[in-house]
């Protein structure tokens, strides 16, 4: 008879699932972070310097997303695009409502850091003759981002928690993996502490890299 | 050149009910030195911004050089230009505030180069060598590479001025430039907008400086209500002011 494994000859055992699950985790945050920061960026401008109608919808799709549990809107996502004639694969599903989540939050953020920046700012780049774009890319944006970047990592780090719940419509991402593994070996303790070691991993890394940023924009 | 470098016919201006600027005629000749006073609530500074669009304004032409300002009227119908056109001619004036408002996130030198590459399109180092001769100018190349912060609200005015000059407008607007400044920086900042008036740049300068008024502008204008009061060369109006607002607003002053 073998003797028992050892906890590590488990995780061994357990390697690709696991990783595949991290894989997975990372690359659903990653694609929420990124969609939702483009989409959240262009309703902060919408809703600073949008027309009356433009801030309304931007500012109704903003609070009802914001007032929705992000649980809510991964089983809407994938259950009711579905019937709705809209296929997508649980994966996918899951990814937009991320990243519909991300967005909401993004979008709140980049308008708080917009309408915090001194009037004066916009209106010292106007007169020296550049457009609106190039005012944002040079003299709004930058400030912008200073002001939000705590926030910005904040949302980052909450988009990678918020994954977990993929694991509900079936994605299997480190979650799912790591409860599939531990209905084979028994060994639940073990493997959550792994996996909030490495949830914790991801969030550190972003944290390290929002701080690296930080520095760079921040004041000589 | 002949003809008025800028011609402001019938400008009406309101803010929501409120009407600022009640019907304002001005034409200014290459190379005049306009200085604008009046009471607080007169209308100077709604006036200069008018003339660069950074206010919307409902009734009136302003011209430079001809060319219309911000508008079109074509066929009895005004509509406001294409935002790309209003840059465009946004640059033909210089602006400087009296909040300074440079960019805090650069350098002095990048403030003052930021709108040579982007609207000059000029290269990095056509856009330094131009920066670096302004801050030269307004004496302060040494500090090319400190950041707003790290300047003194004087040099924090040259910097903005530098900045507005280096785009080779062809109206400088100040407003107020010294008003935010301690006493003591007051004079550093005076002194390069009389350079530059000595040079030849046409002004409108929103001033509360009387003296400095009096020994640098061609002309006053003496806004009240909304309205251009009384206008003239300094000498007469403040030696024997024609209407009973100018009189008091001139002793109410401080001359120092
Ligand atoms: N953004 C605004 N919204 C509403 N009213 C405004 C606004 N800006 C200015 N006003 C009003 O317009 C009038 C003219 O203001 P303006 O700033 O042009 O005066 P000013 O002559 O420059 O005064 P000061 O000497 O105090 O700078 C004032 O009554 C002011 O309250
Ligand atoms: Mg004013």
């Amino acid at each position: 008879m073998n003797p028992p494994a050892t906890f590590s000859e488990l995780v061994w055992l357990a390697r690709w699932p696991l990783l595949y699950g991290l894989g997975t985790t990372v690359a659903i945050s990653l694609l929420a972070i990124i969609g939702g920061t483009v989409l959240g960026t262009l309703l902060g401008l919408v809703l600073t310097y949008g027309s009356r109608a433009s801030r309304f919808g931007a500012r109704l799709y903003t609070d009802f997303v914001r007032g929705t549990p992000v649980l809510v809107l991964v089983l809407a996502s994938f259950y009711i695009l579905g019937v709705a004639g809209l296929d997508l694969s649980a994966f996918q599903a899951g990814v937009l409502a991320l990243t519909v989540f991300c967005s909401s939050h993004v979008g709140e953020v980049t308008r708080g850091a917009l309408q915090s920046i001194h009037k004066g700012q916009g209106e010292a780049a106007k007169a020296i003759g550049l457009t609106f774009s190039q005012s944002f890319r040079h003299v709004l944006g930058p400030q912008a981002l200073r002001l939000a970047l705590p926030a910005l990592i904040n949302t980052a780090v909450e988009m990678v928690k918020a994954s977990t719940l993929l694991s509900v419509i079936g994605v299997a991402e480190l979650l799912l993996r790591t409860q599939e593994v531990i209905s084979r070996t028994f060994q639940s303790l073990e493997f959550y502490l792994l996996a909030g070691f490495l949830y914790f991993a991801v969030n550190y890394a972003i944290e390290r890299l929002g701080r690296y940023v930080e520095r760079r924009t921040s004041l000589a | 050149m002949h003809g008025n470098l800028l011609e402001i016919h019938g400008l009406h201006k309101r803010y929501g009910s409120v009407e600022v600027l009640k019907g304002v005629d001005c034409n200014v000749a290459h190379g005049e030195v306009i200085s604008i006073i009046g009471s607080s609530g007169s209308g100077k500074t709604t006036m200069l911004r008018c003339v660069n669009m950074l206010e919307e304004f409902e009734g009136g032409t302003i011209r430079i050089d001809g060319e219309e300002i911000g508008y079109a009227t074509a066929g009895g119908e005004r509509r406001r230009k294409p935002e790309k056109e209003i840059a465009r001619q946004r640059a033909l004036t210089g602006m400087a505030f009296q909040q300074f408002n440079l960019f805090p996130h650069m350098t002095a030198l990048q403030n003052v180069t930021l709108g040579l590459r982007l609207v000059k399109k000029m290269s990095r180092e056509e856009s330094q060598a131009l920066g670096e001769t302004w801050l030269d100018r307004v004496g302060l190349l040494s500090r090319k590479d400190h950041y707003p912060s790290g300047l003194s609200g004087g040099q924090q005015q040259r910097v903005a001025i530098a900045r507005a000059i280096a785009m080779s407008p062809r109206l400088m607007l100040f407003d107020e430039v010294t008003s935010a400044l301690d006493p003591e920086l007051v004079a550093e900042v005076l002194q390069v907008v009389r350079s530059l008036a000595d040079d030849g740049m046409t002004m409108l300068l929103v001033t509360h400086e009387m003296r400095f008024a009096y020994e640098v502008s061609s002309r006053v204008i003496f806004m009240n209500q909304g309205r251009i009061g009384e206008e003239g060369n300094p000498k007469m109006m403040f030696a024997s002011p024609k209407t009973e607002r100018l009189a008091e607003f001139l002793k109410s002053s401080r001359f120092d």
